[in-house]
């Protein structure tokens, strides 16, 4: 018998995190001085108060859905992947590569191919740590930290020595050229008459994000291999029994993690800065976790958390501009958003079902 | 390269590694008894902060060193409770810690000293500063002799280079982190909660059916983790460097687990992994020296990442196998 009811599971439980992470932010934010009511309302109006504000909102969402939505397929084989950071940085290197170096026609096919050079670049970089857990079984979360302070360390040489263009100063690639520029949310709307600024950065990889979500869903609860994936990951030696193959199904779930960490780039590094910059991933590996975590591992929750979470970084931003409150503020509220939905899980689980199951008694 | 440089490199690889090392130790604690910890990192981070902020308004290092380990075990605490308490993932419980210190510093820092995240740099008495030993060629020395400390380590014998420049002149907290090596291997195998520890860490219920607790083994293994830890981040800001700046760790509580995986959980070879990286630290910062050596440009990244990367090689097994501890990362439920 279930001790509670899925709705509980699934909505109850990450909204009384969310709650507590929200109060408790609240208190932080009462004792440097400042008003929680004042800071909120700065935040909805910075990130939703205007097209500009949810143009921020939306493109920092479309980065958090590709990252998110890694770290669930990983986490539905039983594994953490904790190295979306640099699996995003490879990402990012795929893209450079590909829009620098081949004359493309078009934005769309240039797209095509990006995404799919970041895909490999991510996947590339997440297949080591997956080989090492399938076949040697070396701690996947271990490798990965490994592996993303490896990916900083290729990226700052590949940056300062191979790709910084002639007489370049800073540590970045040469601008990609026009044909590659991907229409932001500004140029896809207009034709229908909508008005969406023109400074956000918001643009077409949002659509890719967004199908994304439908296609991990579909893999997930609708093929053979979501199947073997969901198996695997409750329970390792019932999957054996049942014939599954351990090295191929962590193999294939890291992979696929790490194509989708990679496929951020075509966000933050085609989309956006339109060239390839040292910072480029902005810890956008990391909250992926947290968005995970926040949205059950299920792509509607990740996208529900995606958005939640670029809501807060376009409102972190805006509070830093208007207050004394830093942008760190975010990063508090993402530790205490992990803390709670992830680590501390039981503390709300325990006490919840007991009430449940007392109200069950009383019906019986 | 003369004898003189090697004995300086040397020297701040001891120096860069003394934090790594007292990390190091920590999670040799903790993953001992079966916990898990990636959360070095923010404990170190908060320490350094609560140490360099105390420590700036107090003018006191000793009372920094304090502060910093209290920070410090306030977050070893809510690892515990997240862990032990309410059996949740180790490793989210970790990440949080890492990101929540990262916040909350800075977020303090601005509140308290409003120079950007910042702490005031430290005078003179809020650092713990280098001791001389006896016999040792020092400032007092140069400034007696009227001439410059360099000049007068260049004239003296190799021994007495290699005793003035390695063995003296280091802080307090250099040698406590030595002295912390031999302490840990005793405490681990020549004590009967060394003895435990390591049990609950392999086999907590046969620990429970000891009747020996758990939870208590565990919460003082992570006790000392974070006593640890807060020794480390106080180095790193009253110590290494004067004053706290955001995100000072830079890393240093992950090349300290990638030290205790290379050490594979023992106490004298995590002294030797963290020196070796501590090493790796100390040529970064001195590329001219590894252009001689070589006779051609060693990649600065390289060397940073060489950490990382032997580790993943120790990892995969290729060279010796490092088996965790059994019970790891596993919340201990009791049968009923």
């Amino acid at each position: 018998m279930e001790k509670m009811p899925k709705w509980a599971d699934v909505v109850l439980i990450p909204l009384i995190s969310l709650l507590l992470a929200a109060g408790l932010s609240a208190l932080v934010i009462l004792a440097i001085g400042e008003s929680p009511t004042e800071a909120l309302n700065l935040m909805i109006e910075g990130a939703l108060g205007s097209t500009y504000g949810w143009g921020y909102t939306l493109y920092y969402a479309t980065n958090f859905l590709f990252t998110g939505l890694a770290v669930a397929v990983a986490y539905h084989a039983g594994l953490f992947n904790i190295g979306g950071e640099g699996q995003a940085m490879l990402g990012g290197l795929g893209v450079a590569y590909a829009c620098l170096f081949i004359p493309w026609p078009h934005w769309t096919v240039a797209l095509l191919f990006a995404s799919v050079a970041a895909a490999l670049f991510g996947a590339a970089w997440a297949a080591i740590p997956a080989y090492l857990q399938a076949k040697r079984g070396s701690h996947v979360v271990i490798t990965t930290i490994m592996f993303n302070f490896i990916a900083a360390a290729l990226l700052n040489y590949m940056l300062v020595n191979i790709l910084k263009p002639e007489g370049g100063f800073d540590p970045a690639t040469a601008r990609f050229p026009d044909a590659v520029h991907l229409p932001s949310l500004h140029e896809i709307l207009l034709p229908l008459g909508i008005n969406f600024s023109k400074n956000a950065p918001a643009n077409v990889s949002l659509l890719v994000a967004l199908a994304a979500c439908v296609l991990v869903w579909l893999l997930i609860w609708r093929t053979w291999l979501g199947y073997e994936i969901r198996s695997y990951g409750k329970s390792e030696t019932g999957a054996r029994y049942a014939g599954m193959s351990p090295v191929k199904i962590t193999m294939i779930a890291m992979l696929i993690s790490g194509a989708l960490c990679g496929m951020m780039a075509i966000n933050n590094v085609m989309g956006e800065a339109e060239r390839l910059v040292l910072n480029a991933t902005e810890g956008a590996g990391f909250i992926g976790i947290a968005v995970a975590l926040m949205g059950r591992n299920h792509p509607f929750g990740v996208f529900l958390a995606a958005i939640l979470f670029g809501f807060l970084y376009q409102g972190g931003a805006e509070l830093a501009l208007w207050t004394s409150i830093p942008r760190e503020l975010i990063v508090v509220i993402q530790a205490l958003v992990i803390l709670f939905t992830g680590a501390l899980d039981n503390m709300v689980r325990m006490p919840l079902e007991k009430i449940f199951i007392a109200l069950r008694k009383e019906k019986a | 390269m003369d004898f003189l440089t090697l004995i300086q490199i040397f020297d701040s690889s001891v120096r860069l590694a003394t934090p790594l090392l007292l990390a190091c130790l920590a999670g040799l604690f903790s993953e001992r008894a079966g916990i898990f910890d990636i959360g070095l990192e923010g404990k170190m981070l908060m320490a350094a902060f609560f140490s360099a902020a105390i420590a700036a308004t107090t003018g006191n290092a000793w009372l920094g060193l304090l502060a910093g380990i209290g920070s410090s075990l306030v977050l070893a605490a809510l690892h515990g409770v997240a862990s032990i308490t309410f059996r949740g993932n180790q490793l989210i419980s970790g990440v949080a810690i890492n990101f929540l210190a990262v916040g909350l510093t800075v977020l303090i820092a601005q509140d308290w000293f409003q120079q950007g995240g910042r702490t005031p740099s430290l005078l003179d008495g809020g650092r713990f500063s280098p001791i001389e030993l006896p016999f040792a060629i020092g400032p007092t020395e140069a400034e007696a002799a009227g001439r410059p400390l360099s000049r007068l380590l260049a004239e003296a014998g190799p021994l007495q280079q290699a005793y003035s420049e390695l063995i003296s002149g280091h802080s307090v907290l250099v040698y406590l982190s030595l002295l912390a090596v031999p302490l840990t291997a005793w405490v681990l195998f020549g004590t009967r909660f060394g003895l435990r520890l390591r049990a609950v860490g392999e086999n907590p219920a046969a620990v429970d059916t000891a009747g020996v607790s758990v939870v208590g083994l565990r919460f003082a293994a992570v006790g000392i983790c974070g006593i640890l830890c807060g020794i480390a981040g106080a180095y790193l800001s009253t110590a290494l460097q004067a004053g706290f700046v955001k995100e000072m760790s830079a890393g240093r509580g992950f090349i300290a687990l990638a030290a205790l995986i290379f050490a594979k959980w023992r106490p004298w070879y995590a002294l030797g992994a963290c020196l070796l990286f501590g090493l790796f630290q100390a040529l970064e910062l001195r590329p001219d020296v590894l252009e001689a050596i070589f006779q051609t440009k060693i990649q600065g990244q390289l060397l940073g990442a060489l950490p990382y990367i032997m580790t993943v090689v120790i990892l995969a097994g290729f060279v010796g196998k490092a088996v965790p501890p059994k019970a790891g990362g596993e919340p201990y439920v009791k049968e009923r």
